[in-house]
């Protein structure tokens, strides 16, 4: 295979491939041309004009209501579902490394969570929550909502790493004389530690863009994809847009930010 | 940086009861407690909670406690019930097939035809990154594109190859299942990916020795050991589409629905019994599925 010249199925497979990359990323770059409209503008092609007014626009309150609060409750939440996904699925992940009574019944239950449609999730936490007579809201009844969407996530990551993980590593600070906390401070933790903003990462970008699961829990105050997902249906204007491109280059900068930090643990790692 | 923090806490927690001397058993146990309590209050109980109420009894503002079969007898012995479901399960199945196509010649591509690991590992995130940012922003991308004045109908309409705008490309089942396959297809290439790249090279390598052609490889060889990673990608698409009601509402235009959208809309008229009653009967259709999928492939062993 390797040290070929490359075969006619290369070819085809990397203009297949190529297809592909523009299938996923076109409609988003359309998107992101549109957002600069001109003030007269409609929402779709030709371009009328290049502005940012929609982007002004996006940031008086009148015309798209609540961004800025919607924005603050998404990354709010967001960084909630992360902390909590990452610890306690790294928890779990260390729970399943030994055998335990009920382990199974766990590991399938979290897979159950992955495959339990999400409005059925929404449906039962908001009747839940309506007959123990407590008031849903974004901190609470969603929070949880998407708590059952992340945590499998985290703990299917989590299982994977320690499959692959060498207890090795472990026997021979514990024969150099090191506690158990110390194994795991000194040992485990910079080992697994890119595993874990990868999992922080799904954590927090899972959360923010989550709507199905949010939907019938959030209470009073909407999430941003909420927002976004009631201006499909009542804005006209290319607004919704600059909301997108906004939100979409927001995702863009954490991935981009997060994938440094993987990178830098990495080094870090093979250096020392 | 938080998260690193955030689980040093938590683990010094734990150290303090390893210097009581727990049992490996009993650590176990509580560091899978956490996830225990989590998905007993936001998965289970809500679900048992559904269970209740599908045979309670409503009108128009209330629920009242009772044990009446009718949301079932309802549900099932509707017309719409039956007709929904099959479009829904119509368009499982043809996502289910196009995402599958796509999903392993993608994976193919990255694990058989790409040389070195930094170079897959750049393609892979390409193929990634899109499915981090928001879904609804995604579906909503195609509008401009599919439009009755979109970019596909102006190009056609441009070039004269057809006279007026073709309207079937937008609020469409064309559209719907379009735009899942755009969001879903990661869940079928990461899966097939993974278990490609646990192949031995020189199990290939002894296939082309022993004289197979590419396709004899691929046939016997690659395609047998990428079943699992099928398998698991399977689930994900079968059980998101299933689950799935705003692609449904948005690309369809309203036109189209599915069993999710059927419930939407119950909720909204607070017909919380009936939606219920609907969510039981969808929630053992998917979960025979996966079952039936589950008997193929051991999960555990796949990770």
């Amino acid at each position: 295979m390797h040290r070929e010249p490359r075969s006619r199925e290369f070819y085809l497979l990397a203009i297949f491939f190529a297809v592909f990359v523009v299938f996923l990323y076109g409609p988003l770059s359309a998107i992101v041309i549109l957002s600069f409209q001109g003030p007269n503008g409609g929402l779709t092609f030709p371009l009328n004009g290049v502005s940012v007014h929609w982007f002004t626009n996006l940031f008086e309150t009148q015309a798209v209501g609540d961004f800025g609060g919607a924005f603050r409750r998404s990354l709010a939440l967001g960084i909630m579902v992360m902390v909590v996904t990452v610890v306690v699925a790294l928890l779990a992940g260390l729970a399943f490394r030994r055998r335990f009574i009920g382990a199974t019944a766990l590991f399938y239950l979290s897979v159950a969570s992955l495959v339990v449609p999400s409005i059925i999730i929404s449906l039962g936490i908001g009747v839940l929550f309506q007959q123990i007579g407590l008031q849903p809201a974004w901190y609470s009844s969603a929070f949880g909502a998407q708590l059952t969407w992340t945590l499998p996530f985290g703990v299917l990551i989590m299982f994977a790493v320690f499959n692959r993980f060498s207890p090795a590593y472990e026997e021979a600070a514990r024969d150099l004389g090191a506690s158990s906390w110390q194994t795991f401070q000194h040992v485990v933790l910079p080992m697994i530690a890119p595993s874990l903003v990868g999992v922080g990462l799904f954590g927090f970008t899972l959360s923010y863009d989550e709507f199905a699961r949010t939907l019938m829990t959030s209470g009073t105050f909407n999430t941003l994809p909420l927002e976004i997902y009631g201006m499909t249906t009542n804005v006209t204007t290319p607004v919704l847009y600059a909301l997108g491109t906004v939100t979409t280059v927001f995702s863009f900068l954490v991935i981009a930010g997060t994938l440094g930090l993987i990178v830098h643990l990495n080094r870090r790692k093979l250096r020392s | 940086m938080v998260t690193i923090t955030g689980s040093d806490t938590e683990k010094t927690e734990d150290v303090r009861q390893k210097s009581f001397r727990l049992s490996p058993s009993a650590i176990s146990y509580l560091q899978s407690t956490p996830l225990t309590v989590i998905l007993g209050a936001f998965l289970l109980i809500p679900i048992l909670m559904i269970a209740v109420v599908s045979f309670w009894d409503y009108d128009f503002a209330q629920m009242y406690p009772d044990f009446l079969t009718m949301n079932y007898t309802e549900t099932l012995g509707s017309w719409v019930t039956w007709k929904t479901y099959l479009n829904t399960l119509k368009y499982a199945a043809l996502v289910w097939v196009i995402t599958l196509f796509i999903g392993f010649w993608v994976a193919y591509f990255l694990a058989f035809h790409i040389r070195t690991t930094a170079m897959q590992m750049v393609l892979f995130l390409v193929c990634t990154v899109p499915f981090l940012t928001s879904n609804i922003i995604r579906m909503i991308s195609w509008i401009p594109v599919l439009g009755r004045n979109g970019i596909i109908n102006s190009a056609l309409v441009s070039s004269g190859i057809v006279s007026e705008p073709v309207e079937w490309l937008l609020y469409s089942d064309f559209a719907v299942v379009l735009a899942m396959v755009h969001l879903y297809t990661l869940f079928m290439v990461t899966p097939i990916f993974n278990t490609l790249m646990r192949i031995d090279k020189s199990l290939v390598e002894a296939a082309r020795d022993a004289g197979a052609s590419s396709w004899q490889i691929l046939l016997n060889v690659i395609i047998p050991l990428a079943k699992p990673g099928m398998a698991i990608g399977t689930i994900f698409v079968v059980t998101l589409v299933m689950a799935d009601f705003s692609t449904v509402q948005v690309m369809s235009g309203g036109q189209s629905a599915s069993v999710a959208l059927m419930m939407k809309n119950q909720m909204s008229l607070l017909q919380y019994p009936a939606a219920a009653a609907n969510a039981v009967i969808l929630l053992i259709l998917v979960l025979m599925m996966v079952a039936g999928i589950l008997r193929i492939v051991d999960i555990r062993k796949e990770l």
